[in-house]
């Protein structure tokens, strides 16, 4: 990420002028989408306005389990993450990677087409921001980098928010990923009562900071504003390490990551394992509601008359059958050794991998779980019988 | 299954109706350009309900809906196999006994004389079957009714002689493709989604309402654990029971599962209230 000294102290903007942000970053030739009440859940839509913004809404989490309440009191970003997350965005469910057209005797590649317009996120979290980094470390490697991912990544354009509020499934601090927004941001709000406190932490975002001073005003932060603004997240992120309980909301969930890579790999005979599969679907929606899950598979999507033909990427599941079929079938039949593949692929083997956890600590998995299976607990009760010699 | 040799360059395709509604085969008649590219690759030689051209067998392909509900199905089934030399069960009833196996339940006859003046012209079986109950099939296509694009990939595979792609998952996966909030988490609407056989691409819950199975029951479906997380969060059994006795009641998971439901349910009521 690039500094200057554009990126200075945080400066407060007016709620209704949080208009001036989205009003820039159109003009500046972005597709807005940030969060949106719609079905039942605060979902990552188009945003036209701050109206669009679900101010006065909290949304109750826990296992299998998600509802959305009115409170008049709750601002624009008091929600938490959704069922949706950048990876709907940067890495679609389904794309066309090649398209080819029978030409005489030989096929002929059709360029893919673009994105029409790069894409700015709003309320983007501290989780889903270290979500990013990590898809980052796996679709642009320096060796083979992802073209599609990598010009949307280029584009991307990142509001971010400092979190004030959990859900009794978050548990970023555990993952140190949150609740305040970490690094990779252009912008970043913390909402204080009636007003947003904003801040550049890239020259992009100091760019579009100044086109948003052209059109509404922005007030300097004193020291003392400042540490208010840094304390929002802070006070939350202590709560959540203390779980103390707080008004409306259940005590956070939390894990426990001491010597976590041998612990799982050191447990793979655990009986636990059997358990967890008792209740577990197979269903894969803990892998498709992921931030950081990437698998996928390259599908060969012909038509019927033979003289068209796709290469379609579309997203995997390693709760799947056919995940990492071979000659002869798939590698794990049971319900048991893939739930095991995803849990110590996420929380060990990716440290051997890319060097550090899978897992931010989002809590979409246990949300949207359809039985509330809580990988917390699942490691919890690994922990508390450990079988290692 | 295996793959299948590639067929002949332009194929006989035929298709046949047993006890059902009809809607599959308007899936095909209502699938618009893709029809003519079907027509393009094969020659339909036997399909009464879109056209009066009917030759005689052997056909290479024969798309068989319905289910088995008569004496004269059984004979007529048999014959057709003897006709295909790839014969495909396409929709919930070819496939899975259809909505008309709730009489597996019940008793036809008791069904015939409250329906029928004179029910004594009506000759019935007691059940109502698949195809694969009392012929080989070499492949189903599940659904009420099916998905076009599944059955254009079909014969595209018969055409091109490999193996057709039908995803071994539920629908699940294709809400979270579509970006479907899920039912069942948002509003605790029991859906079957997490144990039935994907291929709608996630139809029902786009709409705002559970998945009923109608594509029958999935991979290796846990049923126990999602009736039971159900019922721990209120859905009375009598109700699940109703899910799973729809569109594939006489499905083997759906079917064990409501059966064993209704008995825990029947126990229960039998227990002397304190
Ligand atoms: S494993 Fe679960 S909690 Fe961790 S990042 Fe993925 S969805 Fe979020
Ligand atoms: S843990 Fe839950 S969401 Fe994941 S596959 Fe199992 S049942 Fe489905
Ligand atoms: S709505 Fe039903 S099918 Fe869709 S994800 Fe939820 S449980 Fe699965």
């Amino acid at each position: 990420m690039s500094c200057s000294a554009a990126i200075g102290p945080p400066q407060w903007l007016a709620k209704p002028d949080f208009q001036a942000v989205i009003d820039a970053l159109v003009a500046a030739g972005h597709r807005v989408v940030g969060p949106r009440v719609a079905a039942g859940a605060i979902v990552l839509d188009d945003v036209a306005c701050v109206a669009d913004l679900p101010a006065g809404w909290l949304d109750d989490q826990d296992g299998g389990s998600y509802r959305l309440r009115r409170d008049e009191a709750a601002g624009c970003f008091d929600h938490v993450v959704g069922p949706h997350s950048l990876k709907n965005f940067l890495f679609p469910a389904r794309e066309p990677v090649a398209t080819f057209i029978r030409d005489g005797a030989g096929w002929r590649e059709q360029p893919l087409v673009p994105d029409p317009a790069p894409l700015a996120v709003l309320g983007v979290r501290g989780c889903d921001l270290a979500a990013l980094a990590i898809q980052d470390a796996v679709f642009l490697r320096a060796d083979v980098a992802d073209s599609t991912y990598r010009g949307r990544r280029a584009g991307l354009f990142i509001v971010a928010v400092n979190c004030r509020r959990a859900a009794a499934t978050c548990f970023c601090h555990s993952m140190q990923c949150g609740p305040a927004a970490g690094p990779g941001f252009d912008l970043a709000v913390t909402e204080i009562d009636d007003r947003f406190a904003i801040e550049a932490g890239t020259t992009k975002g100091a760019a579009l900071l100044a086109a948003v001073a052209t059109r509404a005003t922005l007030t300097p932060c004193t020291p003392a504003d400042t540490a208010a603004v840094r304390d929002v997240p802070q006070a939350l992120g202590r709560w959540m390490h203390s779980r103390q309980a707080m008004p409306g909301a259940a005590a956070p969930r939390s894990l426990d990551t001491t010597d976590i890579r041998d612990l799982l790999f050191g447990n793979l005979e655990h009986p636990h394992w059997a358990a967890i599969a008792d209740r577990c679907l197979a269903c894969g929606n803990c892998t498709l509601v992921c931030p950081t899950c990437f698998c996928h598979s390259v599908e060969d999507v012909p038509d019927l008359s033979g003289d068209r033909a796709t290469l379609e990427r579309r997203w995997a599941s390693c709760f799947t059958l056919d995940h990492a079929h071979m000659h002869g079938g798939g590698p794990r039949p049971t319900t048991a050794s893939r739930y095991r593949q995803w849990l110590t692929h996420k929380l060990a083997g990716w440290i051997d991998q890319f060097g550090t956890s899978g897992c931010t600590g989002c809590g979409r998995c246990i949300t949207w779980c359809p039985v509330g299976i809580d990988l917390t607990a699942e490691v919890a009760a690994i922990r508390a019988a450990d079988a290692r010699p | 299954m295996t793959a299948i040799p590639p067929a002949p360059s332009r194929p006989r395709l035929a298709v046949f109706k047993f006890a059902s509604c009809d809607g599959c085969q308007l899936q095909l008649l209502d699938a618009q350009g893709r029809l003519l590219e079907i027509a393009d690759r094969f020659t339909i030689d036997h399909f009464l309900e879109a056209s009066s051209r009917d030759l005689p067998g052997p056909y290479d392909v024969g798309l068989v809906e319905g289910s088995i509900s008569t004496p004269a199905d059984v004979a007529r089934i048999h014959e057709i196999r003897g006709q295909c030399r790839f014969l495909v069960t396409i929709g919930a009833c070819a496939t899975a006994g259809g909505i008309q196996a709730l009489r597996n339940w019940a008793s036809a006859a008791d069904y015939a004389a409250a329906v029928y003046a004179r029910p004594e012209y009506v000759a019935t079986l007691a059940t109502s079957t698949p195809i694969a109950a009392h012929v080989p099939v070499d492949f189903e296509l599940r659904g009420c009714p099916i998905d076009v694009g599944q059955l254009v990939e079909l014969l595209t595979a018969v055409v091109v002689g490999r193996r057709p792609r039908v995803a071994p998952h539920c629908v699940c996966v294709e809400c979270k493709a579509r970006g479907t909030v899920c039912v069942a988490v948002a509003r605790g609407i029991p859906c079957l989604g997490p144990v039935t056989q994907a291929g709608c691409g996630g139809l029902c819950p786009a709409c705002d309402r559970e998945c009923f199975g109608c594509f029958g029951p999935g991979p290796q479906p846990n049923l126990v654990s999602l009736t039971g997380f159900y019922e721990r969060h209120g859905t009375p059994r009598d109700r699940l029971v109703r899910l799973l006795r729809s569109f594939t009641p006489w499905a083997d998971d759906f079917r064990t599962e409501s059966d064993r439901l209704e008995a825990a349910d029947a126990a229960a009521n039998a227990e002397p209230r304190p």
